[in-house]
């Protein structure tokens, strides 16, 4: 069970890099690869713990290859959305963006 | 059993006429003078044939002529028994009324022709006659006292588009808002009295209510008559219920009729365009009030109480009316306070008024009146027309020896106004003198009364007449040389109308018309009419001695009565009670503390929300920062304080 611990401690320190890189970073490229980090954290949980408690199942690794696809979707979206954002802004610095407010 | 099934047609005639008059007349504005007309002249075909048929060839049944239901549609149906329908009904009045008003309207529909002629709004304004001519018409034949009260808002608003037809100037729109506000409230009586009736006769059909609001009868009927002591013996304020309907009911019809103290607006009315006077204001919408009296009148004559209400209202305007007219030097104002002295007349005629055989002489007579003083007060109000037309001016200061210049006009205007004044053989003596004569059997002082005006009838006639067509001579002014007297469809209504008032009084009315239905003989009484034709030729000598030529005998009479002169010239200040009362007394006490209760309390309450929402919101507004960073922030704060939740306090 060490073994699994030991991954575990992998995917929580992969989840909040991933998080602080997306509070701290501006550019919304980086923010979007935190969020890749963030997604491949859980993965790595799903992962974990189908191996390590419920041996004789697949729904933890079908969970993962959903999440991967799922993000590959995500990505596509989210980089129409920046490359519309910078034909409009001249910028992808997400401090420039903020006309959608009060 | 006659077929009455196209009596249909006289209303939808006018309806349809409206309609295109109203959508597509602007692009042919002379054709929509010619439809109107035509469209009229159908319908006043149509009801000459159904009273024919009616009176001459249905007959009686059973001695009297049988209420005839033409059509009937239940239009809203409240509950099992009641019910507003749409329907004709023909009855006497319905029926003489249908005549009265088609003819009246087809003269106006002819005559406008003339005198509106080059008119900008010519199409609009046929339009709305048709409108009104329909309003008119639907209100006279309803068989419901719903459809009634519909119809007699739809006269209103008709009245009052017409008398403000001459919008761009500030007199006629002040007039016409006035005219309609002053019926409008008191419509509210009206209406408050159907109310009251139907709640205790449980139905808003005039034959209904009328058969359930009798006593049992001696000979028996098909009912006990529990219905009417019901409503008999309810009483609120020491009055009876039925009492009090009756009264309510007899608001709406003096709003409508100018009784006082609600003919405030029928002045005012003048404003409107002359012929549109003599159609609405003298011979079919102000009669309205007596025809809503006489239609429920089995029902008023069972309640002396509401019927002496009607009776001294009635004389008293008359009166009233009569000294005004004497003083005003408006040709049309004169002519209206003299419509308003007439209706008075009817008044207190229906209200001397019994039901049974020799006592109904009351109704008969008003009835009587209302027509014949329909075709000659339109006469009048024609040949004011025409006057007008021709000098220019209502002033009767401008007028004086026009008799060379308009001889058919003085011709017509001299027979209208002895048949006014009650001189034989012209129709007003033969209705005038069964109403005086109904008066006098019943009540000495409202003879008086009716004796007294008829005296200050004539004579304010023929002053006005003197003051028109005699007096001086008349000096041209210069726009008015170039043109005749008045064109041709001026002229022929004007002939129409006059030999109307020459034969309509030999009519056997009273054999038509009766309060049962039952023929009455009309007798000839000779003292009675001799009285009531001297106090009219007294009427006329007077203003004769004093109008005839030019001289400074009125201004020396007008200097002696001083306060009393320039109290009626000023129409005894009712106008100005009227103000008082509405701009300082409500104003004031209750239109003030209203407004001030709406703007700071009601309009405060509304404003202190939202003044609290607002604060609150611009408060929290930063929030809403547009700065994806400051979400995620929250975002991420919010998930690791739900997730410690769940862990540590589940």
């Amino acid at each position: 069970m060490s073994e699994m611990k030991f991954i575990l401690a992998i995917s929580f320190a992969l989840f909040f890099i991933g998080a602080y890189g997306f509070l701290t970073r501006r550019n919304m490229i980086t923010m979007l690869m935190a969020v890749e980090l963030m997604l491949n954290a859980v993965n790595i949980n799903f992962v974990v713990f189908n191996k390590y408690l419920f041996a004789g199942k697949l729904d933890g690794l079908f969970f993962a290859v959903f999440i991967i696809t799922i993000a590959a979707a995500e990505a596509a979206v989210a980089i129409a959305i920046i490359i519309n954002l910078y034909r409009k802004f001249k910028s992808i610095d997400e401090d420039d963006i903020d006309t959608l407010r009060w | 059993m006659v077929n009455f099934s196209y009596i249909s047609f006289v209303l939808i005639i006018p309806l349809v006429v409206f309609l295109i008059t109203g959508l597509f007349g602007k692009k042919v504005p002379a054709l929509s003078g010619m439809l109107g007309t035509v469209g009229m002249l159908a319908a006043a075909c149509l009801s000459y044939f159904a009273a024919y048929e009616y009176f001459i060839v249905a007959g009686r049944t059973d001695g009297v002529f049988p209420a005839v239901i033409a059509f009937k549609h239940t239009w809203l149906q409240f509950s099992p028994v009641l019910s507003i329908d749409i329907g004709i009904l023909l009855d006497p009045i319905s029926v003489m009324m249908l005549v009265v008003v088609t003819t009246v309207s087809l003269m106006v529909h002819l005559y406008s022709m003339g005198y509106m002629h080059g008119e900008e709004r010519y199409a609009t304004y046929y339009a709305f006659l048709s409108l009104f001519s329909f309003s008119m018409l639907g209100l006279v034949v309803s068989t419901n006292i719903f459809q009634m009260y519909m119809f007699w808002e739809l006269v209103g608003v008709s009245s009052f588009l017409l008398v403000g037809f001459y919008y761009s100037k500030p007199s006629a729109v002040a007039a016409a808002k006035k005219a309609f506000i002053v019926t409008r409230f008191a419509d509210l009586g009206f209406l408050a009295g159907i109310l009251l009736l139907s709640f205790y006769s449980e139905s808003l059909d005039f034959q209904t209510i009328i058969q359930r609001m009798m006593p049992a009868l001696p000979a028996g009927g098909d009912h006990d008559g529990s219905i009417f002591l019901n409503a008999n013996t309810a009483s609120f304020m020491g009055v009876s219920a039925l009492t009090w309907a009756l009264c309510l009911i007899f608001i709406g019809g003096a709003g409508k009729s100018a009784m006082f103290p609600l003919h405030v607006w029928l002045p005012d009315a003048m404003e409107g365009p002359t012929p549109v006077s003599a159609l609405i204001h003298a011979a079919t919408m102000v009669v309205a009030g007596v025809f809503l009296v006489a239609r429920l009148f089995p029902v008023y004559s069972q309640i002396p109480a509401a019927l002496d209400v009607v009776t001294y209202i009635g004389a008293f305007s008359a009166l009233f009316a009569a000294v005004i007219a004497c003083t005003q030097t408006d040709i049309k104002r004169v002519l209206a306070y003299s419509t308003m002295s007439q209706i008075g007349y009817m008044m207190f005629a229906l209200g001397v008024s019994g039901y049974w055989g020799e006592k109904g002489l009351g109704f008969s007579a008003s009835m009587f009146h209302l027509f014949t003083h329909a075709m000659f007060k339109a006469l009048l109000f024609l040949g004011a027309g025409a006057v007008i037309h021709y000098v220019h001016s209502n002033e009767m200061k401008d007028m004086g020896g026009l008799r060379k210049k308009m001889p058919l006009t003085n011709a017509v205007f001299l027979i209208a106004c002895l048949a006014i004044s009650g001189v034989p053989p012209f129709s007003g003596f033969f209705s005038k003198e069964e109403i005086l004569t109904a008066a006098f059997e019943h009540n000495k002082i409202i003879y008086a009364v009716g004796l007294a005006t008829a005296c200050l009838t004539a004579f304010y006639m023929f002053r006005l007449y003197l003051s028109i067509f005699w007096n001086k001579e008349y000096k041209e002014h210069g726009h008015t040389e170039h043109h005749d007297e008045a064109p041709i469809t001026m002229k022929l209504p004007l002939v129409i109308l006059a030999i109307a008032t020459l034969i309509t009084g030999f009519i056997p009315f009273s054999a038509y018309v009766s309060a049962d239905g039952r023929a009455v003989a009309s007798e000839f009484h000779l003292i009675p009419a001799v009285i009531a034709v001297s106090a009219g030729l007294i009427g006329i000598f007077t203003a004769i001695f004093f109008y005839a030529r030019k001289n400074n005998k009125p201004e020396m009479i007008s200097v002696a009565f001083g306060n009393v002169y320039r109290s009626a010239y000023r129409k005894f200040y009712v106008d100005e009670l009227y103000l008082f009362v509405t701009k300082k007394v409500i104003f004031n006490f209750i239109s003030a503390p209203a407004a001030w209760i709406d703007k700071n309390v009601v309009d405060g309450a509304m404003n202190l929300i939202a003044a609290v929402t607002e604060n609150f919101s611009d408060s929290i507004k930063t929030v809403q920062s547009g700065k994806i960073s400051n979400y995620v922030m929250w975002f991420f704060a919010a998930a690791i304080l739900l997730s410690m939740m769940i862990v540590y306090a589940f």
